[in-house]
């Protein structure tokens, strides 16, 4: 007999910078004085080392902290925004989360709801597959979608009850596909084109979603009052409540679109609200989970017992919003403004494929050695170890740093080299149980580093190759966040 | 320990460019003005050069691959021209290579120059460069002073040093170079500033202001050097001779262990143990007179008066602001601007320092010169970063 399928674990990354909206509209409303009623509240956004490959590497993570990964057998990344046409963005993934090397992996776009088709693929196999799903979109300034778009990740891994505890059952899913144009963004654009939001809304929401809540609830035979959770990631004030009620669902089971403070976060979103309504649900709830996107996406989910001994555990991890009004710096860090860089910004940043493929576990793992004859740890792996104890060449087992945490020993702030976001932390880290390495930091605010200051390995970008469309990734250290919040309730 | 090049070889003449923002000038221009300096100075023709090393650190602004420009420039005929990179230990490396050919009796008179042109970058500091394919995937692309800056936040910590005073000793420093580079006609910078100057400059690297940093210039300087008898037969008296040239590079330890706490440098403090033993040093701040230490920045400076065993641990900062290294303290440190004021083309420092030691043994340094008379002099150089490093000591005298 077939095991229960449905969720073991989610994970959330939400980045810490907050962009005040106010920021947006002040500096746009010489142009755009129509904006001015979405000038309200914030919006989650990345730095310039982000993307979705290191967007959804940090909710993996999230999600698979105290998991044996070698019960991944499959790993998809869902994203409208992958930067790379032709190299598996889930496989860098793969890459940076250590897993098996004997994994299949997959990227998933095209839609909006490319995130949730790739969960509902996923409810409906056998094996064990690690969800993952970011973006992070270019909007044009003194836009709507600029004020709406946020930045964010969630993985949640599907599973079965033989490889661990289900938090929420599978109960079954609906799909339905039309090629229903409100936007779109053509593979060779940064932005998207977009119809007036009425249409959307009346066209859109109301009618192909409608019909597929609708549609899920009668295949599955569930009634709408049971649903506790009704997981609608329409971006649209009023609408969810609107298709809850056209649906017969209690509109106080309307979950929160999370708007107000992280944004419309894309192929991540509707995975993002139901991580977010997990984290406040009982055991024992139904959740419906339903995205739109040239067609829709209904899942139904139960929550189990396993669910709050998850959320206790994921709670600890989350980030402290930090409220930023920089706009003219996130203008930068999306390439919609041209700074002068600089000179020392000129160097060649070409990687040799060939050194890579060497080094892969090296770079992306965060890979260093152990030595098998002193038992000294460190990084990078040599063919002798560092300290010169042993001469016999070869002897270093693979040793992963990427989850050890670390405490500063030196550290600079450098305005003179060049970076997007000056000054350029870095620093020399030593690792609890051995090991060191001088490394770039991430995420630093406000001088909140200092000799002694507890780090974690964060999977960013770590520079551009313009000349050829490279782009290099790399590990960097950043302060751990004693102070813990939810991260639905991040308000900064 | 081997034997050592303790009194085997003599400096016969050096030569040093004027430092600075030599715009009108090639490196082949500065190389020979260097040179002709100095060959006055040997009283030799260039004929009796037996090989010569050349000195460079970086190759995108420079000379380009090889020793061959050197000897273009210089019409060296048909001897051996060897090129030598060992980051900012280039130029002592060259003298290195000069020496030793010199001790071996490979050569019997060698010529050690060394040059860079470093305004041809386009900008301020050093030109960002990278460190091999495999660092480049996994190092930080920090400029300089990023590197050593994280020396001052290991050293307050280590010691319990407060971050002001710390900033108020390295101001000390470079006030005090700036004070000696005044009084130099080779120097690149020759105002003189005062402490608040230095404590209120811009921030480069977090604690290092703008007068914290070296001044980054053109230069060249170069040595002749023979055995102690042939300097003898060309009529030379006051003989200089060389007492010690160690070098010692990082094999890793600092950089992949968790020993090393990231305040001093380890390199430098192996190499003045081995360059004291060579030389016959037994109390280095008593019996060496002068030093002139590689000051990229005023951290490096402060906390190498501890690698070389001149400042207790923990006291370099007090020592500095209790005037010891100064013009007229106990052991003057950069007595003629050091790097803060010749800049650092790197090819050229380690024998620019070299020179300035030379001048004072032979009582040559005018407005500048040491009153009592210096026996030992030391210079040393640093290359890389506090992580990983190579670390140069030369110690030279008066001929036994």
């Amino acid at each position: 007999m077939k095991q229960k399928t449905g969720l073991l674990s989610y994970g959330i990354y939400v980045p810490r910078r907050r962009l005040q909206r106010s920021s947006i509209y002040d500096s746009n409303k010489w142009f755009a004085p129509g904006l001015r009623g979405l000038a309200k509240g914030e919006k989650a956004i990345t730095g310039w080392d982000e993307d979705p490959i290191t967007m959804a590497v940090e909710a993996g993570r999230h999600c698979i902290q105290g998991i044996d990964r070698s019960i991944v057998h499959s790993l998809s990344l869902a994203s409208t925004t992958l930067p790379f046409a032709d190299r598996s963005n889930s496989g860098v993934v793969k890459e940076a989360m250590n897993l098996n090397d004997e994994l299949s992996v997959s990227d998933r776009s095209g839609s909006l709801r490319c995130g949730t088709t790739a969960l509902m693929d996923a409810l409906q196999k056998e094996q064990t597959q690690l969800c993952l799903a970011a973006d992070r979109r270019k909007a044009r300034a003194a836009s709507i979608q600029e004020m709406n778009y946020g930045d964010a990740s969630t993985a949640f891994l599907v599973g079965s009850d033989s490889d661990g505890d289900v938090i929420a059952n599978y109960l079954g899913g609906h799909s339905t596909s039309i090629d229903f144009v409100d936007h779109f963004r053509s593979s060779d654009v940064d932005f998207d084109y977009a119809w007036e939001p009425r249409f959307l809304r009346d066209e859109g929401y109301l009618k192909i979603l409608g019909s597929t809540i609708t549609g899920a609830l009668s295949k599955l035979d569930i009634d709408a009052s049971d649903i506790a959770h009704a997981v609608i990631a329409t971006p649209a004030r009023g609408v969810p409540q609107k298709l809850a009620a056209l649906s017969g669902i209690a509109t106080e089971a309307v979950a929160d679109t999370l708007i107000a403070n992280i944004g419309d976060t894309g192929a991540s979103h509707p995975l993002l609200m139901l991580a977010t309504t997990l984290q406040n649900a009982q055991p024992g709830e139904k959740i419906l989970l339903a995205s739109f996107g040239q067609g829709a996406d209904v899942m139904v989910f139960e929550t189990t017992q396993h669910l709050s001994k998850l959320n206790q555990q994921q709670a600890n991890l989350a980030t402290v919003a930090i409220k930023d009004d920089n706009y003219p710096r996130y203008l930068f860090h999306r390439g919609l403004i041209d700074i002068e860089k600089g000179m020392r910004a000129e160097l060649d940043e070409k990687q040799p494929g060939t050194s890579l493929a060497r080094d892969r576990k090296t770079v992306l793992g965060l890979i260093g050695g152990k030595c098998s004859e002193t038992g000294e740890v460190q990084y990078p792996k040599t063919e002798l170890v560092f300290n010169g104890e042993s001469r016999t060449a070869g002897t270093q087992e693979d040793y992963p740093f990427a989850d050890r945490s670390a405490k500063v020993l030196s550290f600079t702030a450098d305005s003179l080299t060049y970076s997007p976001d000056p000054p350029s932390y870095y620093g020399m880290i030593d690792f609890v149980g051995g090991g060191r390495m001088v490394v770039e930091f991430a995420d630093i605010e406000n001088d909140e580093v200092d000799v002694g200051s507890d780090m974690r390995m964060v999977f960013r970008i770590k520079s551009f190759d313009e000349l050829r469309g490279f782009r290099k990734y790399f590990w960097k250290a950043t302060p751990v966040n004693t102070k813990t919040t939810s991260t639905a309730q991040e308000t900064s | 320990m081997a034997k050592g090049i303790k009194d085997k070889v003599a400096i016969l003449g050096m030569g040093c460019a004027k430092f600075g923002e030599r715009w009108d000038c090639d490196a082949d221009q500065l190389m020979l003005e260097a040179f002709e300096e100095a060959i006055a100075d040997a009283g030799i023709e260039v004929p009796q050069l037996d090989a010569a090393w050349l000195g460079v650190g970086f190759d995108a602004q420079n000379v380009g691959p090889s020793g061959i420009p050197a000897a273009i420039a210089l019409r060296l005929p048909d001897i051996g021209v060897t090129k030598v990179e060992n980051y900012c230990a280039s130029g002592t490396e060259s003298l290195r290579g000069a020496v030793y050919a010199v001790a071996s009796g490979a050569a019997d008179i060698a010529l050690a120059i060394g040059v860079e042109k470093l305004k041809d970058t386009g900008y301020g500091g050093l030109p960002t460069r990278t460190r091999g394919t495999r660092w480049d995937m996994i190092g930080v692309t920090g400029s300089a002073p990023g590197n050593f800056a994280q020396l001052a936040s290991a050293y307050r910590s280590k010691h319990g040093v407060d971050k002001d005073e710390l900033k108020r000793a390295m101001a000390h420093v470079s006030v005090k170079s700036h004070d000696n580079g005044s009084k130099n006609p080779k120097a690149h910078l020759r105002n003189v500033i005062d402490i608040d100057k230095a404590l209120n400059a811009p921030m480069i690297a977090e604690p290092l202001g703008l007068y914290d940093c070296c001044g980054v210039s053109d230069g060249a300087a170069c040595a002749i050097v023979t055995t102690p008898e042939i300097a003898k037969s060309l009529g030379k008296t006051d003989i200089v001779a060389i007492k010690a040239m160690q070098i010692v590079s990082s094999s890793g330890w600092e950089l992949q262990g968790n020993e090393w706490d990231g305040s001093y440098f380890h390199t430098t403090r192996i190499a003045a143990k081995k360059a004291y033993e060579e030389a016959g040093v037994t109390k280095p701040s008593e019996q060496i007179s002068l030093t002139e230490v590689h000051d990229c920045f005023s951290i490096t400076e402060l906390v190498t008066m501890e690698d070389l065993f001149i400042s207790e641990e923990g006291q370099a900062w007090n020592d500095v602001l209790n005037g010891k290294f100064d013009a007229d303290g106990q052991v003057p440190c950069q007595i003629d601007g050091g790097l803060k004021c010749f800049g650092h083309p790197i090819g050229a420092s380690g024998l620019r320092m070299v020179y300035e030691n030379y001048l004072q043994l032979l009582g040559r340094a005018g407005e500048r010169q040491r009153k009592e008379p210096p026996s030992l002099c030391l210079s040393h150089n640093l290359g890389g970063m506090p992580s990983q490093n190579v670390s140069s000591i030369s110690i030279i005298g008066p001929l036994a």
